[in-house]
C-alpha cells in the first residue's frame, strides 16, 4: 500500500495568452500512493483542472517533474504519453464524452481498441466485465442517447476501468448530476477504491471530498492545504439519508 | 492487426454516421457525375458537329492525271491518259491512310425513259464511292463489287434525273432506263443533296460500275480521276503526300520530274474542321475545368466541416490511448473508403445521366475515358486530401485542447 503511483516536483504550468503570462500552477510538489482516494478541491481558476490535465498526460508541465509508476513524463514523446493512457489511466471527464450514437459496450472497449496487445474476443469480454461493475450488466446495447446522465457516467467510469488502470483521474465527474445520482457514483467509486484502485477526484463541492481518504486544497495554483480524512462518510449510508422522491 | 483494429474503428465511423457519412458521398457523387455527364455531352456535340462536317465531304482526295506537257502545251486533265487502274490498285495497297478508294470515269450523255429525256453526267466508280461522298441511298441499294466485275448494266440516279425521267412520279427502282442508248436497270434513287458551292447540282447524276462505263459507254481503258477518303481531316495533308510518292513510283518519275498528276484534298474545309474542333476542344476543357473546380469546393466543404466538428472526438480518441498516427490514419482510412465508395457511385450515376440524356432526350453524347479518369482522381483526391488535412490538425493539438474545441 506505500508504492508511489504518482509523484510530482515543483511543478509548474504557464499559459501565454497573448502578451500575458498566466501561472496557473506555481510550483507544487506532493505524491499519491498506491490504493489512495484523493480529492483536489479548490475554487474556480484554482488550477485543479490544469493539475488533473497534467497527472492525466493530457498536458505537459512548464517545469517541474512529474513520474507516474516509476516514469518520467517529461522524457516521453507524444505516442510514448499516448500509451500510458492507455495503459496506465482512467479518464473520466464531466461531461462524459462519450462516442454518440455508438453503444455502452462499444463505448467502453474504444481505448482497448487501441491497444494491440488485447484481442477482439478479450476487449469484448473485459467491456462486459467493466460494466457489470458500474451496474449496468443490462445496458449494454444503448447508446448515450438512451441512457440517463448518470448511467453515461457510469459507462463512462466503466471505460475508465477497461484497460485495468494503475490510476482513474476524474475531473468533476458529479458536477453534471444531481445529489442522489452523485451520491451513487461515489458510492462506485468507494467500492471500486475498496478494491484497490487508486482514484483521484478533482471537485469544487466539499461534500463530495468527505466521501475521499484524502484531500489536497489548491488556491491560486497552490496547495494550500493536504489532509487526511479522519471521518470519511460512506457514500450508500449518505444515499439512504436522504429523502425518498416522490413521483 | 494495428491496421484491422483501424480498419474496423474507421468503418464503425462511417456507419455510425449515415447521414453525415451520406453527405459526404452525396458531394463527391455529384462532383463525379456532373462532370461524366457534362464532358459526354460536350464529346458527343463535338463529335456531331465533327461529323456533321465530314459529310460535307471535307476528308476527300481526288487524284488526277495532270500536266502533262506536250510541246509546252499542257494537256486538260480530262484528255490525259496517264492516269490507270494499275495506278489505282498501288494506291489501295499502298497507302495506309485511306479509309475508301473508288475509281471513277465519267461522261456527258442523255437519259432517257420512254417520252421523257434529260442531258446528265454518267460517273463510273465502285461501291466505295457512297461512303466516300457520304450519300445515303432514297430507295434500293448499291450495286456490288461483282456487279462491278461483270460490267452490269445497273444504274443508280439523282433526284434531279428522277424528276425529269419520271415525270408521272413512278417509283424508279427497278425501271429500265437508257443512258446513251446503252440501257440501264435503276437499282437505287440517291438522296437529295442540293446544289454545291459552285452552283452544281449534286443530284443531276447517274451513278454505274466504272467498269461498265468504261466499256460501253466511253470505251476508254484508262481512268478520269480516282476519289478517296482519308482515315480523317487531321489525316488528310499526310495522306495526299503518301499518295504523291505511291504515284511517283509508279509512274517511275525521276526526281527532278514534275508530277504528271496532281492530288488534292478539301483543304478549306478542313481549316473549317480543325478550327472548329479546336475550338470545341478548348470548349469542353473549359466546361471540365470549371466542372470539377466546383464539384472539388462542395468535396473541399463537406468534407473538411465533416472532420472539423469530429475535433472533440478526436480528442477523447487521444485521451483515451490514441496515438496521432492512429487518428490520422483512422481518418485517413474514412477518406478514402468514402472518396472511393462515392466515386464509384459517380461513376455509375454519370454513364446513367449519359444514357438517360442520350435515350430520352435525343442528345448526341459520348463518354470519353478520360473524362471518367480524370473526375474520379481529382474528386478522389480532394475527398482524401480534404478528410486527412483537418484530421492531421486536430491530432496534432494537445488532447485537452482538442476535447475543449467547441
Amino acid at each position: 500500500m506505500s508504492k508511489e503511483i504518482i509523484k510530482i516536483e515543483d511543478l509548474k504550468r504557464s499559459f501565454t495568452m497573448g502578451t500575458e503570462t498566466v501561472h496557473a500552477l506555481k510550483g507544487i510538489s506532493f505524491s499519491i500512493k498506491k490504493g489512495e482516494f484523493v480529492t483536489i478541491m479548490g475554487s474556480s481558476g484554482s488550477g485543479k483542472s490544469t493539475l488533473l490535465n497534467i497527472l492525466g498526460c493530457l498536458d505537459q508541465p512548464t517545469t517541474g517533474t512529474y513520474e507516474i509508476d516509476g516514469l518520467r513524463v517529461k522524457d516521453l514523446s507524444k505516442n510514448q504519453l499516448a500509451t500510458i493512457r492507455n495503459e496506465k489511466i482512467g479518464f473520466i471527464f464531466q461531461s462524459y464524452n462519450l462516442l454518440p450514437r455508438t453503444t455502452a459496450i462499444e463505448n467502453v472497449e474504444l481505448p482497448l481498441l487501441y491497444n494491440s496487445k488485447v484481442s477482439t474476443e478479450e476487449r469484448k469480454s473485459r467491456a462486459i466485465k467493466a460494466l457489470e461493475m458500474v451496474g449496468l450488466g443490462d445496458r449494454f446495447h444503448h447508446t448515450p442517447s438512451q441512457l440517463s446522465g448518470g448511467q453515461q457516467q457510469r459507462v463512462a467510469i466503466a471505460r475508465s476501468l477497461v484497460n485495468n488502470p494503475v490510476m482513474i483521474l476524474a475531473d468533476e465527474a458529479t458536477g453534471n448530476l444531481d445529489t442522489r445520482t452523485s451520491y451513487e457514483i461515489m458510492s462506485l467509486f468507494q467500492e471500486l477504491n475498496k478494491k484497490g484502485i487508486t482514484i483521484t477526484f478533482v471537485t469544487h463541492e466539499p461534500d463530495i471530498a468527505a466521501f475521499s481518504n484524502r484531500t489536497v486544497v489548491l488556491k491560486d495554483g497552490n496547495i494550500i492545504k493536504d489532509y487526511m480524512n479522519e471521518n470519511i462518510l460512506s457514500a450508500d449510508r449518505e444515499l439512504a439519508k436522504l429523502p425518498i422522491e416522490e413521483d | 492487426m494495428r491496421l484491422l483494429n483501424l480498419l474496423k474503428i474507421a468503418f464503425k465511423a462511417i456507419v455510425l454516421n449515415k447521414m453525415r457519412t451520406l453527405l459526404t458521398m452525396l458531394g463527391i457523387i455529384i462532383g463525379v457525375a456532373s462532370v461524366i455527364a457534362m464532358l459526354a455531352i460536350g464529346e458527343g456535340s463535338k463529335e456531331s458537329i465533327r461529323s456533321n462536317i465530314s459529310s460535307m465531304g471535307s476528308n476527300i482526295i481526288t487524284i488526277r492525271p495532270g500536266a502533262d506537257v506536250r510541246g509546252g502545251v499542257r494537256g486538260s486533265a480530262s484528255e490525259m491518259q496517264t492516269l490507270t487502274f494499275k495506278d489505282y490498285e498501288a494506291i489501295k495497297e499502298q497507302s495506309t491512310l485511306l479509309s475508301y478508294i473508288s475509281p471513277m470515269v465519267n461522261g456527258g450523255g442523255q437519259v432517257i425513259n420512254g417520252s421523257s429525256n434529260w442531258p446528265s453526267t454518267i460517273y463510273g466508280v465502285n461501291p466505295d464511292y457512297l461512303k466516300i461522298k457520304v450519300v445515303d441511298l432514297q430507295s434500293g441499294s448499291m450495286f456490288t463489287d461483282a456487279e462491278v466485275q461483270s460490267a452490269a448494266k445497273v444504274a443508280l440516279i439523282g433526284q434531279t434525273v428522277v424528276d425529269n425521267v419520271f415525270p408521272d412520279g413512278k417509283e424508279p427502282v427497278g425501271q429500265m432506263i437508257r443512258f446513251n442508248n446503252i440501257p440501264f436497270k435503276v437499282i437505287g434513287v440517291l438522296e437529295e443533296k442540293g446544289e454545291n458551292t459552285f452552283g452544281q447540282d449534286q443530284d443531276d447524276v447517274v451513278i454505274a460500275p466504272y467498269t461498265t462505263v468504261q466499256k460501253r459507254i466511253l470505251a476508254i481503258d484508262y481512268l478520269n480521276q480516282v476519289m478517296a477518303s482519308a482515315v480523317s481531316e487531321e489525316d488528310a495533308p499526310e495522306a495526299v503526300t503518301q499518295v504523291t510518292e505511291i504515284l511517283r513510283t509508279q509512274h517511275k518519275l525521276s526526281e527532278s520530274a514534275e508530277d504528271n498528276f496532281s492530288v488534292r484534298s478539301m483543304e478549306e474545309l478542313i481549316s473549317t474542321f480543325s478550327s472548329t474542333t479546336e475550338m470545341l476542344t478548348i470548349l469542353l476543357v473549359a466546361v471540365a475545368s470549371i466542372s470539377l473546380l466546383i464539384g472539388g469546393i462542395g468535396i473541399m466543404n463537406i468534407m473538411y466541416v465533416s472532420v472539423k466538428e469530429r475535433t472533440r472526438e478526436i480528442g477523447l480518441r487521444m485521451a483515451v490511448g490514441g496515438k496521432g498516427s492512429d487518428i490520422l490514419m483512422q481518418f485517413l482510412i474514412e477518406a478514402i473508403l468514402i472518396s472511393i465508395t462515392g466515386g464509384l457511385l459517380g461513376v455509375t450515376l454519370g454513364l446513367g445521366a449519359t444514357v438517360f440524356i442520350e435515350k430520352f432526350l435525343n442528345w448526341p453524347t459520348s463518354v470519353a475515358l478520360y473524362s471518367i479518369v480524370i473526375s474520379f482522381a481529382v474528386c478522389a483526391v480532394t475527398g482524401i486530401f480534404f478528410g486527412w488535412y483537418p484530421a492531421r490538425k486536430a491530432s496534432s493539438l494537445d488532447p485537452i485542447t482538442a476535447l475543449r474545441y467547441e
